[in-house]
This record gives C-alpha cells, sequence and structure tokens, in this order.
C-alpha cells in the first residue's frame, strides 16, 4: 500500500501508522454526555468499501492524514492533513475553568 | 557409471562430482543436480512414507510441485523439514535425511497402518474429536487418548529444536516491470521490457534461467532451446537495467503491486561467502508485473497411481533432458492428452524402451499415432490403467478398455511389464499470484483448466500461465507482455523461430479411472478419490468444506498437484460441472517461507540497540545489562561471586545508608513548547501544570480517552513556554504519538509543537543521605541547599565544565536529584560524579536496585499502569483535578471503572521470608490442588534491604480493605505456596521525610 503524503510524496505503509476511523466526533469537554463519549470512544465503522481514516506519517514527517481508503483493494482514494479539516470544535474557552 | 545415467546429454557437469549423503549413505552426482536427479541416477526409487498411510514414495515431479520426495536437510545443529529433493541442488558435504520413517525407509512400521485403511479416512480427525458418546473414552478424552499415536504416525519432518544461526537480509527493490518466471515466455518479456531501457527484474524460483526450455528438447533460432535460454540471459545480465534473481520465489502478490519474494542465497552451497545471508526476503513494488509462471502438468488418478516409478510425463522427460537420468529402462505412458508423446520421444531417444503409451482417448490423431511408432511404442488407443504392480518399485501395470465418455472399463485386463509408468493428466496454468491479486479464476472447458481472467492489478499474463502451451505462442506473447508492460509499441521485427513436437493443448475431459484399489488425488496428505466421495455422502457439499474435511490440498504443496482433479471427482460427486463446483483462492505464501526471512534485520546481530550515553563506561565497570525493549540498562554492578540478590541488596543498602548512582537516561523526554504549552498540558495530565512556577518541576498522570492510566513521569517548567516532560522508558514513543495526535487532529488551534529530546540529554539520578554533599562538592554556578535547591526545583550549573541542569526529585525516596547534561558529555559528568562521590562510598546501582527501592517506596510503573487500571487502583486519585477536564475526565467515573470489588495495588509481605515471583495469584485459603478463586496478582517483588523480608507489589480485588490481612500466594507453574500479609504499598518512609530533608 502506498500513501501520498502531501509533504512527502508517495510512500510505502510501514512508514504510517493507522489512527484509526476519521469519522467520529470528539464531544467538546466539559460534557458528560456518557453515550456521545462512548460513541467516541468505542464505536467504529467498519466498511466494506471507501472508508476515512486518520493516519500519522510516524516513520516520515508525523503529520496527520486523512486517508479515503478502500478497505476491500486497500485503493488509497485521497490523502489530505487532518490539521485544520476536523470537525473538533474550539474548546479551549471550555478547558479553561 | 551410475546405474540411470545416460552416456551423454543433460546440463549437468560431468566433469565434477559431488558427494553428499542421504539417510546415512553416501551418495556422489555431479554439479547441476538436485537431490533428487543424483539419487534417481544412482538407483534409488524411494524417496519417502506417504503422511497416513505410509505407503513407499517416489518421485512423482521434477521442480517445486513435488509432493512425496520431501526431505530434511541438516546444516549441524540445524535441521530444515519438508524440501522437496527436486528443490535441493547438491553440494559437497549435504547431509539428507527422509521423512515419516520408523526405523527406515525401506522397513516402516507405519505401513501396517495400510491395513487399517478404512479407519484414517476422511474425516477421521473430526470423528475422533468427537469419540464415542459413552464409556470412559467418552468425547474428547479419546481424541486425547489416540493424540499419541497418531501424531507420531501421521506427519512430516520434524523442525529443529536448535537456534538457527543463519542470518537474513531484507530488501526493498523497485522496478517498471517486475518478469515472474524465465521460461521462454518471460525470457522475451524481459527482453522486450529492457530493450525499451525501464528498470526490470525477473525472478525464477529455479537455480537455472530457462524454464522448459531448459527441458524441452526443442530448438528455438536453429539451437537447442536450453542454449538460446542461457544465451538470452547472458544478453539481460549484460544490461544495466535489469537486476537478475535465480532461486528467488515471488512467493505473495499484495496490494499496489507489492510482490514478495524468497531468495535462496547460499542454500546451495557448501559454504556462503564473507558478508552472504543464507536468504535474501525482497520486497518489490512494480509498475507492472508480467505473469509467465507456466503450468503444471496433473497426475490421474487410477488405484496404485502413487506407486514409486509412477512419475508425471514431463517430469520424466525433465531428468532426462536436464539431467541426463532416465526414471526407467521399460516405459510406459499413460495420458489423456497429446503432451505425453512428446515425452515418450525424447524417452526412446534417451535410449529407454517405451513399451507402450495407454491413452483414454479412442481417436489419437494420425501425428500422434506418427510419434508412438517413431518411439516404436505399442499404442494402446481407448485404454486406461487400473492397477500398478510392484513394491517399493513399479516392475508392471494393468491396462482394460476404457469408455472416455462414460468413464465404464471392459474387456480383460492386460499387463505391461514396465520399471516406470509416466502419467498426464493435462496441464493447469500457475495462477497462483494472479489468484492472490483478486482474480478469480475462470474454468476453460475446451482446456480443462482454469485460466487467470482480466488481471485485478496491473499484471500481464504471457505463456502456459495463460494456456497457451506451446513454445511458439509462449514466445509471442512474452514479446507483447514485456512491450506493453514497459510502454513500447508493437513489434514488427520476427520472433525466434521454434522446432517442436506438435500437439493439441486440449485435453480428454478424464480425471480419474474408478477401479478397485487407493486412488490417491492428494499425494502429500494421502487424500484418495474415495476419501472425496466420502466426503460428498456425509454432507460436505461446498470446495471449502470438503478441503477442511478431507485435507485435500492443505499440505505443504497446498495441493499444486490435486486441486484440479478433486474439483473434478467432487463435480462428478455433486453432478454439476466443475465451475459451478467453483474453486478456492490461492492465498501467499506461495511455497513454504522460512520464517527467518521475515524477521530479517530485526533480530539477532543486526537488531536495532540504543545505547545510553555512558553505555561503554557501564560495559567497563563491570555492569550486567538488561535490554528494555530496544535500550540497553546496567542490571546490576556485580562483584565477583556475587549472584543478582546480593548484587542489588548491596547496593540498594547502600544507598539508603550513603549514596548511590543511576543512568536515567533512557526516560522519554519531550519538550513542549509555545504560548499555549501549559494550556495544552493542563488536558494531556489529570493534574494542574498551569499553576506550576517556573524553575520548579511536578509529577504528572496521563490517562487515555477512555478513562484508564496511561503514563506518569515529572515535567519540568523551564520558562514561562517552555516545558521538559519525562516519560516512562517504555512509553515514550506512545506518549509522544498520544501528544502529537490530539495537537494535530482534535486541537489543531493550540500554539504548541512536542519535539521528542530524548537522544539529546544524558541524565543520572543521584540519591542517599549523602547524596547533596556530593553534589554540593562538584557543582559550580549554583547552590544546592535547600532554600536554592527544594523538593521539586530545579537550578543550572556546571560539572566538571558542563552545563547541567539539576531538578531534586525521588524516585528511590532517598533526598535525591536529576542531572541531566547535555549527550555528548554524559560520561564526561557521571565520571565527575562517580569521583566526586568517592569520599561518601557512592555506589552505582542498576535496573535491579532501582527496582527495589521503587517497590519498598509503592511507586507504580508499567506492571501496575498495565492497561486495566485507573488512577483509583493505583491510589493516585489525588492526582485527578476536579477543577479542569483533561483526557479521560469523561469517562473514568464509569460504574465498571469505580466498582468497590476492582484490583487495587497493594503491599505483600511474605510471611513464611521466602521470594515472591511477579505474576503469582492471591487466594484467600491455600489448596495446592484446587486453588481458590484468584483474588488478584503479584506485579514486582524483591528482597527488601530496608525491611529485612520478601516483599511485593500486588493488584488485588478490593485491595485496601484487606491491609492488615492474611491470603496466600498461589504459583502452582512455579510451585510456590505460602502465607503473605497484605499492608500498603507504601512499605518504607511512608511520609516521605527521607526525600524532603
Ligand atoms: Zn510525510
Amino acid at each position: 500500500m502506498l500513501i501520498t503524503c502531501p509533504y512527502c510524496g508517495p510512500r510505502d505503509v510501514i512508514e504510517f501508522t493507522y489512527q484509526g476511523d476519521g469519522n467520529r466526533e470528539r464531544p467538546q469537554p466539559p460534557s458528560q454526555d456518557l453515550d456521545a463519549w462512548n460513541a467516541y470512544v468505542y464505536d467504529r465503522l467498519n466498511p466494506a468499501g471507501d472508508h476515512n481514516e486518520i493516519w500519522q506519517h510516524s516513520g516520515g514527517c508525523r503529520a496527520h492524514l486523512r486517508v479515503v481508503r478502500n478497505t476491500i483493494t486497500h485503493e488509497i482514494l485521497s490523502t489530505a492533513f487532518a490539521r485544520g479539516g476536523h470537525k473538533s470544535a474550539d474548546n479551549r474557552a471550555e478547558g479553561r475553568s | 557409471m551410475s546405474p540411470r545415467r545416460t552416456e551423454t546429454g543433460g546440463r549437468i557437469d560431468r566433469l565434477r562430482t559431488i558427494r553428499f549423503t542421504f539417510d546415512g549413505a553416501p551418495y556422489t552426482g555431479h554439479a547441476g543436480d538436485t537431490l533428487a536427479s543424483a539419487l534417481l541416477a544412482s538407483g534409488v526409487t524411494l524417496f519417502g512414507r506417504s503422511f497416513k498411510y505410509h505407503r513407499p514414495r517416489g518421485l512423482l515431479a521434477a521442480g517445486v510441485e513435488e509432493p512425496n520426495a520431501l526431505v530434511t536437510v541438516l546444516r549441524g545443529e540445524v535441521r530444515e523439514p519438508n524440501i522437496p529433493a527436486t528443490m535441493v541442488e547438491i553440494y559437497d558435504g549435504l547431509v539428507a535425511v527422509s521423512q515419516n520413517r520408523t526405523p527406515s525407509l525401506a522397513w516402516d512400521i507405519g505401513a501396517l497402518n495400510q491395513l487399517g485403511g478404512k479407519i484414517l479416512s476422511a474425516g477421521f480427525y473430526y470423528k475422533t474429536f468427537m469419540g464415542p458418546v459413552i464409556g470412559p473414552l467418552k468425547g474428547t478424552r479419546f481424541w486425547m487418548f489416540c493424540e499419541h499415536f497418531i501424531r507420531r504416525a501421521a506427519g512430516l519432518g520434524k523442525a529443529g529444536t536448535a537456534p538457527d544461526p543463519a542470518r537474513y537480509e531484507r530488501m526493498n527493490a523497485f522496478c517498471d516491470v517486475l518478469v515472474v518466471g524465465s521460461g521462454p515466455a518471460g525470457l522475451m518479456a524481459a527482453k522486450a521490457a529492457a530493450d525499451q531501457g525501464v528498470r526490470v527484474i525477473l525472478a525464477d524460483l529455479e537455480a537455472h534461467f530457462g524454464g522448459s526450455a531448459n527441458w524441452s528438447g526443442e530448438s528455438i533460432d536453429g539451437m537447442p532451446a536450453a542454449d538460446w535460454a542461457q544465451r538470452m540471459a547472458a544478453q539481460l545480465a549484460g544490461n544495466d537495467n535489469v537486476r537478475l534473481l535465480p532461486r528467488t520465489t515471488v512467493w505473495g502478490y499484495y496490494d499496489g503491486n507489492t510482490l514478495a519474494a524468497l531468495e535462496r542465497v547460499t542454500d546451495h552451497k557448501e559454504v556462503a561467502a564473507k558478508g552472504e545471508p543464507r536468504q535474501r526476503y525482497w520486497a518489490i513494488r512494480a509498475g507492472k508485473v508480467v505473469l509467465a509462471t507456466g503450468s503444471f502438468e496433473r497426475p490421474l488418478v487410477f488405484p496404485g497411481n502413487d506407486r514409486p516409478g509412477v512419475m508425471l510425463a514431463h517430469a520424466a522427460e525433465r531428468y532426462v533432458n536436464e539431467y541426463g537420468v532416465l526414471p526407467g529402462q521399460r516405459v510406459a505412458l499413460f495420458t489423456n492428452n497429446d503432451s505425453a508423446y512428446r515425452s515418450a520421444v525424447a524417452l526412446k531417444k534417451a535410449g529407454a524402451a517405451v513399451v507402450a503409451i495407454i491413452d483414454v482417448r479412442s481417436d489419437v490423431s494420425n501425428e500422434m499415432r506418427r510419434l508412438a511408432s517413431d518411439a516404436e511404442a505399442e499404442l494402446l488407443a481407448g485404454h486406461a490403467v487400473v492397477a500398478t504392480e510392484g513394491g517399493k518399485a513399479l516392475t508392471g501395470l494393468k491396462v482394460q478398455r476404457f469408455d472416455a465418455v462414460s468413464g465404464s472399463l471392459s474387456g480383460d485386463e492386460r499387463s505391461v511389464h514396465a520399471d516406470s509408468l509416466l502419467m498426464s493428466g493435462g496441464w493447469s496454468p500457475t495462477i497462483h499470484l494472479a489468484s492472490q491479486a483478486g482474480a478469480k479464476a475462470e474454468w476453460d472447458s475446451s482446456r480443462q483448466a482454469f485460466l487467470p481472467p482480466k488481471p485485478t492489478q496491473r499484471w500481464i499474463g504471457a505463456g502456459a500461465f495463460t494456456g497457451s502451451f506451446s513454445t511458439a505462442e509462449a514466445i509471442a506473447e512474452g514479446r507483447a507482455a514485456g512491450l506493453q508492460a514497459a510502454g513500447g509499441a508493437a513489434l514488427s521485427a520476427p520472433l525466434p523461430v521454434v522446432e517442436a513436437v506438435p500437439g493439441d493443448p486440449d485435453p480428454a475431459p478424464v480425471f480419474e479411472i474408478r477401479a478397485k484399489g487407493k486412488s490417491f488425488v492428494d499425494f502429500q496428505h494421502d487424500v484418495t478419490a474415495e476419501d472425496v466421495r466420502l466426503a460428498h455422502r456425509e454432507g460436505f457439499v461446498s470446495v471449502e468444506h470438503l478441503k477442511r474435511y478431507t485435507t485435500l490440498g492443505m499440505a505443504t504443496d497446498q495441493g499444486k498437484n490435486s486441486n484440479v482433479p478433486g474439483l473434478a471427482i467432487m463435480a462428478e460427486a455433486l453432478g454439476k460441472p466443475i465451475p459451478e463446483v467453483g474453486t478456492t483462492r490461492f492465498r501467499p505464501p506461495y511455497t513454504a517461507v522460512s520464517i527467518g526471512s521475515l524477521a530479517a534485520e530485526r533480530f539477532g546481530d543486526l537488531k536495532p540497540e540504543r545505547l545510553t550515553p555512558m553505555h561503554d563506561w557501564h560495559i567497563a565497570n563491570g555492569a550486567r545489562m538488561y535490554s528494555a525493549g530496544l535500550w540497553y540498562r546496567p542490571m546490576i554492578y556485580g562483584l565477583p561471586g556475587e549472584t543478582v540478590e546480593q548484587a542489588y541488596v548491596r547496593e540498594a543498602k547502600a544507598t539508603r545508608d550513603s549514596a548511590g548512582i543511576v543512568d536515567v537516561s533512557t526516560l522519554g523526554k519531550i519538550a513542549v513548547q509555545g504560548p499555549d504549552a501549559a494550556e495544552f498540558l493542563d488536558r494531556v495530565y489529570t493534574n494542574m501544570f498551569s499553576t506550576l512556577a517556573v524553575g520548579k518541576a511536578r509529577y504528572g498522570l496521563m490517562l487515555r480517552e477512555d478513562g484508564l492510566a496511561f503514563d506518569d513521569g515529572t515535567t519540568w517548567r523551564l520558562g514561562e513556554q517552555d516545558f521538559l516532560m519525562t516519560t516512562t522508558t517504555a512509553n515514550a514513543g506512545k506518549v509522544m504519538q498520544h501528544l502529537e495526535y490530539f495537537l494535530d487532529v482534535i486541537w489543531p488551534e493550540l500554539k504548541v509543537t512536542v519535539t521528542s529530546v530524548t537522544d539529546e540529554w544524558a541524565g543520572a539520578a543521584i540519591g542517599g543521605p549523602n547524596a547533596r554533599a556530593i553534589l554540593a562538592s562538584c557543582v559550580t554556578g549554583t547552590a544546592v541547599d535547600n532554600a536554592t535547591l527544594p523538593f521539586m526545583g530545579i537550578v543550572h550549573g556546571r560539572i566538571a565544565g558542563v552545563p547541567v541542569m539539576i531538578c531534586r526529585l525521588s524516585f528511590s525516596g532517598e533526598m535525591a536529584f536529576e542531572v541531566y547534561s547535555g549527550a555528548g558529555y554524559g560520561t564526561r559528568v557521571w565520571e565527575a560524579l562517580i569521583e566526586a562521590g568517592k569520599p561518601f562510598g557512592l555506589v552505582t546501582y542498576g535496573l535491579e536496585a532501582l527496582g527495589t527501592m521503587r517497590i519498598e517506596k509503592g511507586h507504580v510503573t508499567g506492571a501496575e499502569i498495565d492497561g486495566r487500571t485507573t488512577a483509583r487502583d493505583l491510589h493516585l486519585d489525588w492526582m485527578l483535578s476536579k477543577k479542569k477536564p483533561f483526557i479521560g475526565s469523561a469517562m473514568m467515573d464509569r460504574e465498571g471503572l469505580i466498582a468497590p470489588d476492582r484490583l487495587e495495588l497493594v503491599g505483600l509481605i511474605a510471611l513464611d521470608n521466602r521470594a515472591l515471583n511477579g505474576g503469582g495469584h492471591i487466594v484467600e485459603a491455600l489448596d495446592e490442588v484446587n486453588p481458590h478463586d484468584s483474588l488478584g496478582h503479584i506485579t514486582a517483588c524483591c528482597y527488601s534491604p530496608a525491611l529485612g523480608k520478601y516483599i511485593a507489589l500486588a493488584l488485588v480485588k478490593g485491595g485496601r480493605a484487606r491491609h492488615g490481612t492474611r491470603a496466600f500466594v498461589s504459583d502452582p507453574l512455579r510451585n510456590r505456596f505460602g502465607p503473605v500479609e497484605i499492608v500498603s504499598n507504601h512499605f518504607y518512609d511512608p511520609d516521605g521525610s527521607r526525600m524532603h530533608g
């Protein structure tokens, strides 16, 4: 499998670390909504087909990438930096209390 | 002259004699021989005993698909079992032995199994698992009773127990075109691609390039095909853009056109050249792949088809033409297709008498009739072999009239006297790699074979692989495939001209002759046609179930000979056409792959090592090293005659009495810097770091998102926006990744950078009542008194002129300091500290004493933060801030994580004054035969010099409530039982008066 890192170009999968399902949404602290936290920590999509994933280029520039991968053929459909595109809210204000 | 060696011919070097042994007896062969050809030349017909029935077996094939002649090759203490003798190139001093026989190949008591053939039929294992329903051996007990005998009787070679001293390598390779297989198709493809100037790799599992050209007896461009192949290979070798890999089996085809191959670099050599590995694992990333992997000839299934002397027809041709060995003097052939006629001519030419050609087809072409008469063979068209005769070697066979359409036999049996029977059941393209790549094979009813379909990855097929069995087609397809793969335009230049014996590539659809006796489908696993039918009668209708129930195709050869005949027999039993029964998908590896080659450099000499800056000093000063992950750390600095326990007890005691020093350079160190660094640390640690003053350190705990404990360590605030985080040695990488993930994915708005600085700093921890005095005597530029350097304070100064950073923190529980300097100056600072400590009796201590002192203090490490424990379980709940959310804070109070019966950290004291063991279980009452339910387990243990007792840390159910009570350690595996007292984990100086000074 080859993943094209936007910094480093096409690199072998051996240089990357899988960092999980990219569809998860982290609840905004200080939320104590356990269902939402459970879903975030434990629930994973497991599609036979295109899947939105996070990979870290751990053996390279160490950037986290949002990768769309076909789980059947292992074809990589797209890669982009995870930074910025993620749905995580700016929870800095809530972080301090 | 050996009995079966021809006077001339073959590709062997008759001037070079090679000596080797087989089953202890000396033999000779020639350079270019395989173990199979050399033994066959020496008159050996018996090569092995079969898997279940211990039937005598000889050579069936001449190549990688050989199912019978498996041998074990011995090199010193190392034994490698289950290698086909056809793939072992002989060298001087080769020692090979046969397998699955007791006491010897010729006289094997296991052959008695043949008498009990009914018992060992299909599904025998499964039936034995179930066993009788009642009685003393009911259920699985019956299996346990039988297992001992079955394991001895049924089997292949025995694996060795000695460590493998060989070295293996992994290579990554990149090319535009990878050509797999070097027959005429592969050679043409490689040449055509190479001429386009692209990077080409040509791999073949055989020692010599050429494939079928080496034994077909055909001629190409007016010269013997073998010479043509040699010339092509030589031309390719002269090209800079071509890499030739002989003895290299491409065994796996993975996504992204990544292929795995195993090169046998020195297995054929008496002595390896300097630096040569035994085998090399190639990970090849190819732009395009040309699959020119050829085809396998199929056996016919008839009674006695496994008798030594019954061989595939092309294999006989190969022994004659490539090795100059005649498989027999009086040869009969049995076929359902034209290709065997060429074999007949070849054997005749080499000097054998071809007594008969038995062809299941009644309408044999005039061309074939002419070939039969050229071979001076009697042609028995519309006949079939119904039995073979002889013991350990064939003496004759019986034939009967046969109707190829109905499969019925008629007329009287007729005897044919022959010492060799060559069979051909048609040809199956070697589509394994294409199948691995995801392509589903398609049945071709005229070829009676599975052909590769449209590629699912970037490969192009050529030659027999595609079902084009003639050399002329292979040459044309090979060139076209090579050009296409290299992106070149079609060529109009003439193709090499082939002179070959003609023949129709389509066989008659006959796979089995149904007559009385055992007819083998899978030779290596001893599966007969009747076993397949029995499985069908017992209700196994899917091809996958059939495989598992009969074990058809599941031996080391993975059914290279047996897949199609087995499927055909099942299709007949089901009354369905073959394509409706389907076929199984091939999985990697194509042939057996040594585990050593997969581990390659990650093992032994070439395993990466991490050494601290003071490593050489430790070695020079008698440290016994301990490997922790990739790190090497001193375990003890033993004195002559000391045991490990005596050494660490002395080191720990001396530290508590005066002072000790330990290398802590392996601790993970991460620079956390930026305007939001303090905010970030508040989010990742359970406790507060934004309130930490510059010049102070704080102990911190991290949780995972699920609320369980993750890692701990101290973090130092070096500046307003500058922190130095330390992690445990084992978790340094994981913590780094954890921080990066949150910064990059979850909180990209935080202005923080994290940098691993583990290797930039050397660290020494010096502790004990005299530690401060030692420091004071060697540090310049700062005081180290209590006012200047309070507990958890940080100062900067110099030791031996080297800038150092000193933090007063303690793991040992003593007044202690961690001294950090630039890694390159680590030894200089270390030596200065040692020198300064001399008047105080400073000792160096290793991991054992470090561990002892931390157990005495009840500190946790990875043994307790084991991914299952919470902060509360470890009595670290005081660190859980209620003033802010942090990673894990939302999940840490879930019902199951605060239950009263959770395992909690406690201390244990052995009341019988004997050592405890890590992993031993704690029980309420002692019963060595039927131990009671476990209350928990020991995580760390030692002899405590401070307490004068054997103590341990343990995780015990409802631990705190059990303080002061008795329990027992129960460790049946190591036979350690005895009473313990459960106490607080803070064994020693619980109020911390020693470290606070
Ligand atoms: Zn990168």
